[in-house]
C-alpha cells in the first residue's frame, strides 16, 4: 500500500493530501448532521420501536412495560376480523385504478399538449391544470361535497338537464369508488404531465425532420418517435407505482367518505384511524398498520430495484 | 410541413377544444365556490348560482371573520407555516451539505444517507407516533405540528442533488481561501442555490398550510386547530359540536354561502403564491429529480 502511494503519480498524492486535510476538518460536517439525526431518531426511529405494541395488549395507563404481551394474537385477529378482508380488497382496487388512470391521463395529456404550437395557450393551459395539485383534500373535499350534492349540486344539475336522474355520488358505494378515482385523476393529472413534458422536450428535432422527409405524417411521427421517447420514463413510473398499491389515499377517502360507503370505500389507513384513535384499539390498529408498512416496504424495495434493472433509473 | 395538411388542421381544432375544456374543468369548481360565497343566501340555497354571484354580498365573509374560532385557527396556521418553513429549510440545508460530499472526502456519508433513507421506506405508523407526541408532552402545542415534519428526507435529497450540480471549483476555492465547511455553505452554496431554496420553501409552505390531520389528532382544544383542521371538522364532517359558539352562529355555519367563503379563504393563500410557485417549480423539480 505504502509503496503504491510512493510510486503513484504526483496528482494522486495531491488528491490524497486534500482528502486527509478534509478528514481533519470533517468534525463540522458531523455537527451539521446532528439536528437531522436527532429529529430522525426521535420522530422516526423511536415510533418504529413503538410497534412493539402490535405484540401487546397495550393499555395507555400501563405503558409499554406494564402491558401484557400477547405474541402474534393481534395478527391472527387481523385475518379473522370480519372487515379486514374487505378493507384490503377496497384498498387494492381503488389504488390499482388510481395508479393506472393516473398514468394514462398525464401521458395522453402531455402528448396532446405537445401538439399545441400557440405558446400562450400552452402556458395558460398548464397553469390551470397544475393548480388542483396544490389544494388540499380538505378544500377539494368541501368543493366536491358542494358540487356533487344530490340536492342540486352543479354536477347533478347538469345530469338532470341532460335528462338523467340525480346520482348520490358520495352515498352509493360503487359511485363512491368511481368518484374517488375520477377526482384523484382530476387533481393530479396536470401535475403528472410535468415529467412527461420534460422527456418530450428532450427529443431531438432531427428525428421528426427525418421522418418528415421519409413521408411520415404527424400521427405516424407520434406513434414511432414521441411515444417510444416517453417509454423509459413511463416504465420507471409504472415500476415505482408498485410501492403505492396499498396507498389508496387516506386524505381523499377520509374527507369524502361517510358511514353509508364504509363497505366499499373504507381503506386500510382510514380503518386504522377509526379503530386506533377513535375506538382505542391501539394494539390491533398498530398491527394492521405494521402489516401494511412491511408489505409496502418490501414492494417499494422491489420496485426501486426493478426501475434500476429495467430503465437504469436510480431513485437515490 | 405536417401542420399544413387538412387532416392535421382538423385534429388541431379538436385538440385545442379538448384541451381548453379540460383546463377549464380544473378551475371551474373553484370559480363556482367563489361565486356562491359572494351570493346572497336565497339564490345560493335554491341552487341558482353558476359561475357568477347572484345578489352580490360580502355577508358570508363578514360572518366568517366574526367567528373567533376562525381567527384563532388562521393565526395558528400562519404560525405553523412560518415556523415549519424556517426550521425545515435550515435543517434541510445543513443536512444536504454534508451529504452532497463525495464518499471519499466524507467518511460515513453513506451510513448517514441510509440512516435517513430508511425513514422513507419504513415508518412506525400512526399509533406509535401519536403515543410519542403524547409522551413528549407536545399535545396542544405548536411543536406537535412543526417538529415531526421538520426533517423532510425528500427535500434533503433534492437539495443534495442540486448542491452536487454546482461547480466543484467554487468549493475548492473557498477551502483554499481558508473557509471552513460552515462558511463555505453560508457564503458559497446557499447564495448559489437561492432558486432551489425558494422552490422548496414554497412547497413546504403549501404543505404546511394544507396539513390538517396532525392538527386534528394532536390538538384537543379547537382553539389550537390550524385552519385546515377546523375546515375539515366544520365543512367536511359538518361536526358543529366542536365549536362552542352561540346558536345564531351555528345557523351561520350551516349556510352554504358561509361554507363556500370558508373554503375559498382556505384556498386563498395557495392561490396567491401559486403564480410564484409555478414560475419556479417546473425548473426546480426538473433540476432535482430528473437525472440523466
Amino acid at each position: 500500500m505504502k509503496e503504491q502511494t510512493l510510486s503513484a503519480p504526483r496528482k494522486e498524492r495531491v488528491v490524497k493530501a486534500r482528502q486527509r486535510w478534509n478528514m481533519r476538518r470533517n468534525w463540522s460536517l458531523h455537527i451539521m448532521l446532528l439536528p437531522a439525526v436527532l429529529l430522525a431518531i426521535v420522530f422516526q426511529y423511536i415510533p418504529m420501536g413503538g410497534i412493539v405494541i402490535a405484540f401487546q395488549d397495550f393499555k395507555p395507563y400501563l405503558g409499554f412495560t406494564g402491558s401484557k404481551w400477547v405474541g402474534w394474537d393481534n395478527f391472527k385477529y387481523l385475518f379473522l376480523y370480519p372487515d379486514v378482508g374487505q378493507v384490503i380488497w377496497n384498498t387494492l382496487l381503488i389504488a390499482f385504478f388510481k395508479i393506472v388512470a393516473g398514468l394514462i391521463a398525464p401521458f395522453l395529456f402531455a402528448i396532446l399538449l405537445n401538439e399545441v404550437r400557440l405558446t400562450a395557450f400552452k402556458r395558460v393551459s398548464q397553469t390551470l391544470v397544475y393548480l388542483p395539485h396544490f389544494l388540499s383534500w380538505v378544500i377539494l373535499g368541501g368543493i366536491l361535497l358542494d358540487i356533487l350534492s344530490p340536492q342540486g349540486g352543479m354536477v347533478n344539475q347538469l345530469i338532470v338537464a341532460l335528462g338523467g336522474k340525480p346520482i348520490f355520488f358520495l352515498g352509493d358505494g360503487t359511485w363512491f369508488r368511481v368518484t374517488l378515482i375520477v377526482s384523484d385523476v382530476w387533481k393530479e393529472f396536470g401535475f403528472g404531465t410535468i415529467v412527461f413534458l420534460a422527456s418530450l422536450s428532450g427529443i431531438n428535432p432531427a428525428l421528426y425532420e427525418a421522418a418528415e422527409v421519409d413521408g411520415a405524417n404527424r400521427f405516424k411521427q407520434t406513434l414511432h418517435i414521441t411515444i417510444p421517447a416517453l417509454m423509459p420514463i413511463t416504465i420507471v413510473l409504472m415500476t415505482l407505482s408498485i410501492g403505492n398499491i396499498l396507498n389508496a389515499g387516506f386524505d381523499q377517502v377520509f374527507n369524502l367518505y361517510n358511514p353509508l360507503v364504509y363497505d366499499k370505500g373504507d381503506i386500510i389507513d382510514t380503518f386504522v384511524y377509526r379503530l386506533g384513535i377513535l375506538n382505542g384499539k391501539m394494539s390491533f390498529a398498530t398491527a394492521v398498520g405494521l402489516f401494511k408498512s412491511v408489505v409496502a416496504t418490501i414492494l417499494i424495495v422491489i420496485s426501486y430495484r426493478m426501475a434500476y434493472k429495467l430503465a437504469n433509473y436510480r431513485v437515490f | 410541413m405536417y401542420y399544413k395538411t387538412k387532416g392535421y388542421r382538423l385534429f388541431s381544432i379538436f385538440n385545442y377544444t379538448f384541451l381548453g375544456i379540460l383546463s377549464l374543468l380544473c378551475i371551474l369548481p373553484i370559480v363556482h365556490i367563489l361565486a356562491v360565497s359572494f351570493s346572497s343566501m336565497a339564490p345560493a340555497s335554491a341552487n341558482l348560482v353558476g359561475f357568477w354571484p347572484k345578489g352580490f354580498t360580502t355577508d358570508a365573509y363578514v360572518k366568517t371573520f366574526g367567528n373567533s374560532n376562525f381567527i384563532d385557527s388562521l393565526l395558528v396556521s400562519v404560525k405553523r407555516t412560518v415556523l415549519a418553513t424556517a426550521i425545515g429549510m435550515f435543517v434541510m440545508l445543513i443536512t444536504a451539505f454534508p451529504l452532497s460530499k463525495e464518499d471519499l472526502s466524507f467518511k460515513g456519508r453513506s451510513i448517514y444517507t441510509w440512516f435517513f433513507v430508511f425513514t422513507i421506506l419504513f415508518s412506525g405508523g400512526l399509533i406509535p407516533s401519536y403515543i410519542l407526541i403524547q409522551k413528549l408532552g407536545l399535545m396542544d402545542t405548536i411543536w406537535a405540528l412543526v417538529l415531526p415534519g421538520a426533517l423532510s428526507v425528500w427535500n434533503v435529497i433534492l437539495m443534495m442533488n442540486f448542491f452536487r450540480g454546482l461547480p466543484k471549483e467554487m468549493e475548492e476555492a473557498a477551502y483554499l481561501d481558508g473557509a471552513g465547511h460552515f462558511k463555505t455553505l453560508m457564503l458559497v452554496y446557499i447564495p448559489l442555490s437561492m432558486p432551489a431554496i425558494a422552490t422548496l420553501s414554497l412547497f413546504t409552505m403549501v404543505g404546511q398550510w394544507n396539513s390538517w390531520f396532525d392538527g386534528m389528532i394532536y390538538m384537543s382544544d379547537v382553539k389550537n386547530y390550524p385552519l385546515a383542521s377546523l375546515l375539515q371538522t366544520i365543512i367536511v364532517q359538518q361536526d358543529l359540536s366542536k365549536i362552542n359558539v352561540d346558536p345564531s352562529m351555528l345557523e351561520n355555519v350551516s349556510q352554504r354561502t358561509v361554507r363556500a367563503a370558508q373554503i375559498f379563504i382556505g384556498a386563498l393563500p395557495i392561490l396567491m403564491i401559486y403564480p410564484f410557485l409555478q414560475r419556479f417549480f417546473v425548473k426546480g423539480i426538473v433540476i432535482g429529480a430528473v437525472k440523466e
